[in-house]
């Protein structure tokens, strides 16, 4: 408790709550461009905190966080088509509301749920995540290792429609890791010496998300605009509040615990708050025509779902969203060594951190209800400028690294990756969570084997890697089962499984 | 403009064999890379070529696997945005200036620094994109390039090489 007042007396001096404004600000007004989700925004923005203090840089990037998701939201409910797949929901019920003359109400209920949900999150994160990283810290090795490979395997298998695609971008994301000489040899450097020291993971998410995706607009550049909304100021009548409130605690109830999951995910949550509330609705009519209740449950979900991936996340080092994996980058980047053992180091900063939050939670609140007419005009950028404006900033984001060209070559060349993953369907997050874990996944067999001396039946010595591996193998039949019920040539038969469960 | 990819196309898509391809190529050559290591020191339990070997491996089984799927019929779903218009053909003109652009950037990045090619990027990507107004894109570049110059400078204090322009800025 005492770690929690110290967060916020962090948070809440002017200076730092000035960076927590800025960082509101910023990431609305990125989130909210077409075309730019959270990830993405986070990605082209990381460069920016790097120079201010690490605790100022914590706290302005809670700010992005938020901010760059509320401008998502408010992208998919003003255009009708979602930024990502967490948003589909808001979009389906939020543009139709939107077009029947609510969009002040649509976006009135997704702002007030986002803080409703993010502020209970943000409180049960305070609880959960100390017990875990508690648990976390006694666990070895052995157990460590099984979680990272449950989290690649989750994020690949469970999530997205082909399996065959995850595994795809999971291993090109693993061989991406292997680049550098961290081993003492030199692997897949080309005999560059530029890459000894491995592909900073910045550049590798900002060609990913902005090069790839400019790259991939470019080709299929819609050539009529979309219709945009006008909107007036976001409020709700006493009736709207009355039907808003249960599904926004109810949507909260399954996002947080789906995002806290190694599997988490924003998807499924989002998809069952809609059923549920379309299922309790006394207006069941009204769905799929501009329901409040298909907008307000969903946005809480997607909101507590993201709060919860940073349970996983702080306590374990493990990040199960892009969002998340650009976080820890971020958390990298400020110095700190993630892991279990964060808790336990920084307790300072991770308490910064979580209080910086709550704050960016209620400054999003009070800065962009009003701020709603004008964020919309950002939807009528001329669509030249923005995706110039993409390339521009993505150079500049990692050309600042390290002031090499040859940063800018790589960036390109996995942009030209990236461009040729969404053509083929290949998911991007598994990738980057492989580029990611890949290296820690290594230096935790290393650190396993040589506590063992060797003996790799270390590896299920441990209760919790045994339980972990139980899971998988549950995962692996009943993702079987569906494969026989529905044979298709998506499915990726059993050796291949195999290969990634040692 | 290609050739629209949309209803017309066959039942396979061929252009996934390139990527099939491609996946092969890809762990075959980190098979080769990892067979020219050596075996580690003492104190490294895991080898360095033994998590190579997995990834190598598994990218050859998934372009194999890939390949046949294919011939089965698989076709990817290519993803959608809110900018994205499927339903025509991709553009290739675009991209390849596109990428042109970002070529340049690089090769004159070092000598020119990037208050210039900041502004020729930003300015080039606008044109390709469908912008009319060359000028007003070329302010808007210079504009862009020189403020995150000083905003990189001043602000941030990361210095960013002035390149060409060092003293004048």
């Amino acid at each position: 408790m005492d770690l929690l007042l110290d967060g916020f007396q962090t948070a809440l001096t002017p200076e730092n709550l000035l960076f927590a404004a800025l960082g509101v600000l910023l990431g609305t007004a990125v989130g909210v461009l077409p075309g730019i989700g959270p990830a993405m925004t986070l990605a082209l923005l990381l460069p920016v905190t790097y120079s201010v203090g690490a605790d100022s840089a914590i706290i302005m990037f809670a700010g992005i966080y938020y901010g760059g998701m509320y401008g998502g939201s408010t992208t998919s409910i003003l255009l009708n088509t979602p930024g990502e797949s967490s948003s589909v929901i808001t979009a389906i019920e939020g543009n139709k509301m939107a077009k029947a003359g609510r969009a002040a109400q649509a976006l009135a209920t997704a702002a007030i749920g986002s803080f409703v949900a993010g502020s209970i999150a943000t409180v049960l994160l305070w609880i959960v995540t100390p017990q875990v990283a508690d648990i976390v810290v006694t666990l070895g090795s052995p157990s460590y290792f099984a979680l990272m490979v449950l989290a690649l395997f989750a994020v690949t298998a469970v999530l997205g429609s082909s399996k065959l695609r995850g595994f795809i971008a999971l291993f090109l994301g693993l061989a991406i890791g292997l680049v550098g000489t961290s081993t003492g040899q030199a692997r897949l450097t080309f005999g560059e010496p530029l890459l000894a020291d491995g592909i900073d993971i910045v550049v590798v998410a900002v060609a990913l998300f902005a090069i790839g995706e400019a790259l991939w607009v470019a080709a299929h550049l819609r050539r009529k605009p979309l219709e945009i909304i006008p909107v007036g100021q976001p409020w709700m009548s006493r009736a709207d509040w009355g039907r808003s409130w249960k599904p926004w605690l109810r949507g909260t109830a399954y996002g947080f615990p789906f995002g806290a999951l190694p599997a988490g995910g924003a998807e499924l949550p989002t998809f069952l708050s809609y059923a549920t509330e379309k299922k309790l609705s006394k207006h069941p009519e009204e769905f799929g025509k501009g329901a409040i209740e298909g907008v307000a449950g969903p946005e809480a979900a997607n909101n507590a779902s993201a709060a919860g991936t940073l349970v996983p996340l702080l306590a374990l080092g493990l990040p199960t969203t892009a969002t998340a994996a650009i976080m820890l980058v971020a958390l990298q980047g400020y110095g700190f060594q993630t892991g279990p053992t964060l808790m336990d180091d920084h307790p300072d900063l991770v308490w910064g951190l979580l209080a910086s939050l709550f704050v960016a939670n209620a400054l999003l609140l009070v800065l962009n209800l009003p701020m709603a007419p004008l964020w919309a005009k950002l939807l009528r950028i001329p669509r030249p400028y923005l995706y110039a404006g993409i390339l521009f900033f993505a150079s500049l984001g990692a050309y600042s690294v390290n002031f090499q060209a040859f940063d800018l070559a790589i960036l390109l060349v996995l942009g030209v990756l990236g461009f040729f993953m969404r053509r083929f369907g290949i998911p991007v997050l598994p990738l980057i969570i492989g580029v990611i874990l890949g290296p820690k996944l290594e230096d935790q067999l290393t650190t396993a084997l040589k506590i063992s001396e060797g003996d790799v039946s270390t590896l299920w010595s441990e209760p919790v890697a045994v339980v972990v591996y139980g899971v998988m193998a549950l995962l692996l039949t009943a993702m079987a089962f569906a494969g026989l019920r529905k044979p298709s040539a998506g499915n990726v038969p059993t050796e291949e499984k195999e290969m990634v469960e040692r | 403009m290609t050739a629209p990819t949309t209803p017309s196309t066959p039942l396979v898509d061929k252009a996934q064999y390139g990527l099939a391809a491609f996946l092969v190529l890809a762990g075959g050559y980190v098979l080769l890379d990892a067979a020219g290591l050596e075996d580690g020191f003492a104190d490294q339990p895991v080898q360095p070529y033994t998590l190579p070997y997995v990834v190598g491996a598994a990218l050859v089984v998934l372009g194999i696997l890939l390949a046949v799927a294919t011939a089965r019929g698989d076709r990817p779903e290519a993803e959608e945005g809110e900018d994205i218009d499927l339903t025509q053909g991709t553009d290739v003109r675009t991209v390849g200036l596109l990428a042109l652009v970002l070529v340049a950037n690089i090769a004159l990045i070092d000598v020119l620094g990037w208050a210039i090619t900041g502004a020729l990027l930003f300015a080039g990507s606008a044109v390709v994109l469908g912008s009319r107004s060359w000028v007003r894109d070329l302010a808007v570049g210079v504009a862009l390039s020189v403020g995150s110059w000083y905003g990189f400078y001043v602000g941030l204090g990361i210095p960013i090489p002035a390149g060409i322009l060092d003293g004048v800025l």
